[in-house]
């Protein structure tokens, strides 16, 4: 019969035929836990009686929401962290490198054809390498720790097909809020979205991490794609059978198949305060901006500091208007600050902060008050992420947020 | 019977609990927070038995188990929405609190309503009617009977 690409995958990893429906219990191949969770998790490890870790090599512990801590109780979860790893043997600990998300397959973690879970919901971002993967809570995580297993059931399945060239002012998270719009924040639940066409074909690794990583925001299980040669690239590894073998049929069936025309594509925004409030930059342009925040494991890579860079270079950014740029991982910012990205940046007057999840989840430096406006690059405009309930957070591309600082008020890039 | 708490769509875990309170030590610490943005009251009037009724997508966003431990926390009996974020209620089983989805209540219903869950027989009673509500698949009905997934692993060894 014709399979999904999600269908496909859980398939191969069950060593049979699988549904949308069926209730399988899968074997896992890596955990990432992070530092807002450990604690929690470790806790009811114990609680469940574990005497140890079903392969402590399958588990990768990342600390990055509160790096560098911002509250005086902050470090007791790197405490915390520490005392776990170090009682269960945990030897994949990366304590300042970067946002989980960022590193999972950066660092050389997960391939195509996995399954991972993790304690934070942006999970899905590894669906960009071919991979299964999405978030858990932590009594969950603890069980998976002890038994190395999860049961799960094998979603329907969403196709997302996209054909031709973006205009130059669009990105891939331009594409991924439009799709979120068009589904609504619900209208992808339990389901595994799975992105198709040339214009995907042709994007960089990085592109499509972002909107794997927002698939979540449509309330999708995981978002997926599949392997190519540049994902092998990326991840090292040669490009074989079965990788190429790691695809949707033709005559798959899906619940629902969305087409779009890149040309037809025009920078958007998510409007406060919901990610599927989806309108054309156009539409809000001259709203007065108080800060800018270019980063996050949505949009916080090498190219996005480039796409800002470009717009801002030998240029500054609005009087009284803050920027704050926050690298996803060690790696990229040692990239970006090598090839002069972060220096046109900081010459722009931009704020360079240290790679982590900084303001998106609201901990890092940025915090904003009552009426003040946030032009974001990260996934998520909940009220009061980033700072009070009455703070207006737009979500943008890292075009749009670049062009923004320079002016002060939203603009189109 | 229970008073019903209502709620609109896309209620979010940064709604339910914020995150600068995810870090408080216990539960029992952060309960008090629940629901602050949207109901600075919430915590202070809810009471053991208590029912939080939603329309769809109830839990959406981050992955945090703070959410619906806040809820059992406080002593709601059960989350009845027209629908759930699969993290929220995949986190709400593995607590050990019910989570029900009734595609009629959240509109026949207001706020300060009492109502009765039957969850053996998958009906909710409210102001005199019988409603219909989804009984839950059989894998996640035994974690919850068993009283959560830690619970359920322990009854396994």
């Amino acid at each position: 019969m014709a399979h999904t690409l999600i269908e496909k995958l859980i398939g191969n990893k069950v060593g049979k035929e699988v549904f949308p429906g069926d209730i399988v219990t899968v074997p896992v191949d890596w955990c990432m836990v992070d530092d807002i969770m450990v604690a929690f998790a470790a806790a009811k490890f114990e609680e469940m009686g574990f005497a140890k870790i079903w392969d402590p090599d399958k588990v990768v512990l990342i600390y990055d929401h509160f790096l560098p801590t911002t509250q005086a109780d902050d470090s007791r979860q790197f405490r915390a962290g520490n005392a776990f790893a170090d009682k269960y043997g945990l030897k994949n600990v990366h304590r300042t490198d970067g946002i989980c998300h960022q590193l999972m397959t950066e660092a050389g973690y997960v391939k195509p054809g996995d399954i991972a879970f993790g304690t934070d919901s942006h999970t899905t971002t590894y669906g960009c390498v071919g991979a299964f993967s999405t978030g858990i809570g932590y009594t969950e995580m603890a069980g998976i720790l002890g038994t190395g297993e999860l049961w799960m059931k094998v979603p329907e399945s969403i196709k997302v097909v996209i054909d031709g060239t973006l205009p130059s002012n669009v990105t891939s998270k331009d594409v991924i809020l439009r799709i979120i719009g068009d589904l609504t924040a619900s209208g992808a639940t339990y389901q595994s979205l799975e992105f198709s066409g040339s214009t995907v074909d042709n994007m960089t690794l990085a592109s499509r991490m972002t909107m794997s990583n927002m698939a979540v925001e449509a309330g999708a299980k995981c978002g997926i794609f599949a392997p190519d040669e540049k994902t092998c690239e990326y991840c090292n590894i040669p490009y074989t059978e079965k990788e190429k073998a790691l695809r949707p049929d033709a005559d798959a069936s899906y619940s629902r198949i969305l087409t779009y025309k890149a040309e037809d594509m025009v920078p958007v925004m998510a409007c406060p305060s919901l990610v599927d409030n989806i309108k054309p930059v156009s539409e809000v342009s001259g709203t007065k901006v108080d800060q800018v925040f270019l980063g996050s494991c949505t949009n916080g890579r090498l190219e996005d500091l480039h796409a800002a860079a470009e717009i801002l270079k030998d240029r500054h950014i609005a009087p009284y208007l803050k920027m704050i740029v926050t690298p996803a991982s060690v790696k990229i910012y040692r990239e970006a600050l090598a090839d002069g990205t972060l220096g046109i940046l900081s010459d722009a007057g931009a704020i360079i902060t240290t790679p982590g999840c900084g303001l998106c989840c609201g901990r890092g430096g940025g915090i904003l008050c009552d009426n003040e406006v946030v032009v974001a690059t990260n996934n998520r405009n909940f009220l009061g992420r980033m700072g009070t309930s009455k703070v207006k957070i737009y979500l943008a591309s890292p075009k749009t947020a670049a062009m923004t600082a320079l002016t002060g008020v939203i603009t189109e890039a | 019977m229970g008073r019903i708490f209502k709620f609109e769509k896309d209620v979010d875990t940064d709604q339910i609990i914020a995150s600068q309170y995810l870090l408080f030590p216990t539960i029992e610490e952060m309960k008090s927070h629940t629901f602050e943005s949207l109901d600075a009251e919430f915590a202070e009037n809810v009471r053991p038995g208590d029912f939080v009724v939603a329309d769809e997508n109830f839990g959406c966003g981050s992955s945090r188990e703070q959410a619906p431990s806040v809820l059992k926390a406080l002593g709601v009996k059960a989350v009845i929405a027209k629908s759930f974020a699969r993290i929220f209620y995949r986190n709400s089983i593995n607590i050990g609190m019910p989570v029900i989805v009734s595609k009629e209540l959240h509109d026949a219903v207001s706020a300060g309503d009492e109502m009765e869950l039957d969850l053996e027989n998958g009906t909710i009673l409210a102001g005199g009617k019988t409603y219909s509500c989804t009984k839950l698949p059989q894998k996640m009905q035994d974690i919850l009977d068993q009283g959560g997934l830690i619970a359920s692993l322990n009854k396994e060894d």
